[in-house]
């Protein structure tokens, strides 16, 4: 097996990874980082996949794809903190009202 | 003539999305003067669609590759009929949730709500013009993040959870449609529509791109089980965010979702049509029942979306042309539909400062602007002659005989019993007195004249029907042939 | 439902949940290895247009020029989301707890080499990794050192200029988009001769906006703009 495939499961793996953290815990910046590591785990496929090129140098779109990711990624993710700090501060809790162990 | 021949050739498609754009930047920069300049930018993208629109009847469907690569080094935008519909109904809607916000929002709430607004209508035409599937992603990330911060302006703790609530949501949807982009873009080295169509061929990457795709954006359309974000978001945003919510942004996904349905995805799926099916007819039901059992109006009126957007999902086990431009025309009215009602909540919770739908208070005699528009509204949501939802549930009836899959039209005549039961229970309690009387407050006219308009363009929509089906048949994928 | 009941039907559903997502793991974990070994993707097709994109670095080319209108978008998300920050309340009151001599000898001295090392990354993007964005993070990171040692900008720097700088790189990709339009009816095409210094000036433009937009998220809140003290 070419070594790109490693890469790539183990983005599958961060991006399942990340998924489970997301639903199972409860605590919003738990859930905000199980983001963030389904995102990595997804960009590292993209980037992974693309060095299946036959020559020496990788295919360049998916490193754009990436890097374009990764930005959107970064701004979601100062978006959904200072959301958090506001819940915070609006209802003194940082879980959402359903999941709240009673 | 040289009007026609300069109108023809103007890029419109790429006007269309670099207008909000630079609106919004121009209502950031010059923060006190941005309900004036929101709403010309408006009146332009208005007049840049009826631009598109003539060159599109005319020329039929339009690619434009920027930077002049073209597919699949560059991006394409494409524009057909069924873009071209939509972006003509998000102008006109959008153009009504403009009026109605200058109204709405005193100054303060306004200079933050424009940039905001028009930097999500730009996501809207960027979306709807894209033939790109990376394109799509980004243009969904901008969609997202605008609509939450929108969601976000109520500032109260309903609206802040609710919003926290939607961000990871719509961040869930976009990650499993990238992890999807990615393994198509891997499979067949490009993410061009048009070239993906011509190379896609059943394998296992093919099949789990499908579904990682699917299942994001229906978390993003909120098909039943996946709508557990939409009722709270909905309605705790301020009424024209929640009029633009319902009406536009869950329009996005779906339209998207149709594009590769239709294009990309290999025939083979559309045995996953039935599944759609059952989860459209189960929202239909769901929603329908909690939407009669809710107390405040604009919960009742977000979980009627829940329920009407199940019903575009009866389309996909259909699958007939019929089919699915009775999906896209209840879709059409349903925009319309929606926003007018939610513009009627915001009307009534203006006025009485609440929105509980037992304590009404007489609304019919005191806003009766607002009720008639609220009643229309309510015609069109039902399904009742003459109107647009009466026209697409209509075609749906028809394609669901012709396809001897007459379970769906029980669906569709239980949900419009529901439908009915709720919009005559609020226009019900509008005639009642409350137990105690409300201050009243003055509600702009520019608000309920919007709200009557639109629900009168829901009506009317069903009147005229002709103009917008034939729209739909221009280019693919409806008339069956390609163009560009 | 009895305690033992909700124990009992609560790790059921733990391992239901489990198994449903190592079931998607696997499927997902096949359907990557079932990917041909090599494949070219869009390679060839960059490397031959290299020459007419007036970079020499391939990922370069493809951010600002094949795919250009992918980065202009993404530049507004940035700015989208910092317009969804600073909609959501102001900044935390600005303490004067001035910076320890640690902190402080590091700013001095890290402060000016980021802003160096954020022009170079900007230059060499044409010919090597780097670029607007980059350079953008690393200028980014000086201003986020500086706020971290309690500098703020002077109150009048708050308004119009703090604006027009978070505008810049967005405007300026527009400004270009809509000149070529304008002049040649052709979206973002730049002319063969001109397209490596436009893509420099779009790239410097997005370097400080990208720079002040990062920082200014880090910032958390809308700056306040009135006097103080």
């Amino acid at each position: 097996m070419n070594t790109v495939f490693l890469y790539a499961l183990v983005g599958v793996g961060l991006f399942t990874l990340g998924l489970y953290a997301l639903i199972v815990h409860t605590h919003l910046l738990r859930k905000i980082l199980a983001v963030n590591v389904m995102g990595s785990g997804v960009f590292l496929v993209l980037v992974a996949l693309g060095g299946r090129t036959p020559g020496a140098s990788p295919d360049p779109v998916p490193h754009a794809m990436v890097i374009t990711g990764i930005v959107v990624a970064v701004s979601a993710t100062a978006l959904a903190l200072a959301l958090l700090l506001r819940v915070r501060a609006e209802t003194g809790r940082t879980r959402l009202p359903e999941e709240r162990l009673e | 003539m040289l009007v026609g021949a300069s109108v023809a050739s103007t890029p419109w498609c790429v006007i269309a999305i670099l207008l909000p754009l630079t609106g919004a930047l121009v209502c950031f920069l010059w923060p006190r003067r941005s309900v004036p300049l929101g709403l010309l930018t408006a009146l332009g993208i208005v007049a840049c669609m009826t631009g598109l629109c003539w060159q599109v009847v005319e020329q039929g469907a339009q690619r434009y590759t920027i930077g002049g690569w073209g597919a699949p080094l560059g991006i394409d935008l494409y524009a057909d009929g069924l873009s071209l519909l939509m972006l003509l109904m998000t102008a006109v809607v959008g153009l009504g949730i403009g009026i109605y916000s200058s109204g709405y929002f005193e100054h303060k709430t306004a200079a933050v709500f424009w940039p905001l607004w028009l930097f999500l209508w730009a996501a809207l035409n960027a979306l709807l013009l894209s033939a790109d599937i990376f394109n799509l992603y980004v243009t969904l990330e901008l969609l997202g993040l605008s609509a939450v911060a929108l969601v976000a302006l109520a500032g109260d703790a309903d609206a802040l959870t609710a919003a926290m609530r939607y961000l990871l949501v719509s961040l869930l949807g976009s990650l499993f449609y990238l992890l999807g982009v990615a393994l198509l873009y891997h499979s067949f080295g490009s993410v061009d529509i048009a070239i993906l169509a011509g190379r896609v061929e059943p394998s296992p990457a093919v099949w789990a791109a499908v579904g990682l795709m699917s299942a994001g954006l229906l978390l993003k359309t909120a098909l039943f089980p996946l709508h557990f974000w939409l009722p709270p978001a909905h309605a705790s945003a301020p009424a024209p965010v929640s009029a633009l919510l319902s009406a536009l942004v869950v329009m996005a996904s779906f339209y998207i979702l149709l594009r590769l349905w239709l294009e990309v995805f290999p025939p083979s799926a559309a045995a996953a049509g039935q599944l759609l099916g059952l989860l459209g007819a189960t929202a239909v039901l769901w929603g329908g029942i909690q939407a009669l059992r809710q107390t405040r109006l604009k919960l009742l009126i977000a979980y009627s979306t829940v329920a009407q957007l199940g019903y575009l999902f009866l389309a996909f086990p259909l699958g007939t042309s019929f089919a699915w431009k009775g999906a896209l025309y209840l879709l059409l009215s349903h925009a319309m539909a929606k926003a007018a009602m939610f513009m009627a909540a915001g009307n009534i919770l203006r006025f009485g400062g609440h929105d509980r739908i037992a304590d009404l208070d007489r609304v019919a005699q005191r806003l009766p602007l607002t009720l008639a528009a609220f009643s229309l509204a309510g015609i069109s949501i039902m399904g009742l002659p003459p109107s647009g939802g009466f026209i697409g549930k209509w075609m749906l009836l028809d394609a669901a005989f012709y396809r001897g899959q007459w379970w769906w039209a029980l669906i569709l005549i239980m949900g419009g019993l529901l439908t009915a039961a709720y919009v005559f229970k609020v226009v019900g309690y509008a005639f009642t007195q409350a137990e105690v009387t409300h201050e009243a407050s003055r509600v702009p006219a520019g608000m309920e004249w919007t709200a009557l308009v639109l629900a009168l363009a829901a009506v009317l929509l069903g009147l005229f029907t002709p103009l917008p089906l034939a729209l739909l048949d221009l280019g693919f994928p409806f008339s069956g042939g390609y163009a560009g | 439902m009895s305690a033992a009941d909700h124990k009992w039907s609560s790790l059921a559903l733990r391992w239901v949940r489990l198994l449903l997502l190592l079931a998607l793991a696997g499927g997902l974990a096949y359907a990557v290895l079932s990917l041909p070994d090599q494949a070219i993707g869009l390679n060839d097709q960059v490397r031959s247009n290299m020459e007419t994109s007036g970079v020499h670095n391939p990922v370069t080319a493809v951010l600002l020029n094949f795919r250009g209108y992918d980065t202009l978008l993404e530049m507004g998300v940035l700015l989208v989301a910092l317009l969804g920050v600073w909609s959501l309340g102001a900044a935390a009151a600005h303490r004067r707890v001035g910076p320890g001599p640690v902190l402080s000898f590091l700013v001095d001295g890290l402060v000016p080499m980021m802003i160096l090392m954020a022009g170079y990354l900007l230059w060499v993007g044409a010919a090597a990794p780097g670029g607007a964005f980059q350079a953008g993070s690393v200028l980014a990171a000086a201003g986020i050192l500086l706020l971290l040692s309690s500098k703020r900008l002077p109150v009048r720097l708050m308004r119009w200029p703090l604006r027009f700088a978070l505008v810049l790189g967005l405007g300026a990709f527009v400004a270009v988009g809509v000149t070529l339009l304008s002049v040649s009816g052709l979206f973002l095409q730049y002319p063969p001769g001109l397209a490596g210094g436009l893509i420099l000036f779009i790239e410097a433009a997005a370097t400080l906006s990208i720079g002040v937009t990062l920082a200014a998220l880090f910032l958390g809140g809308r700056p306040e703009a009135g006097p103080r003290r």
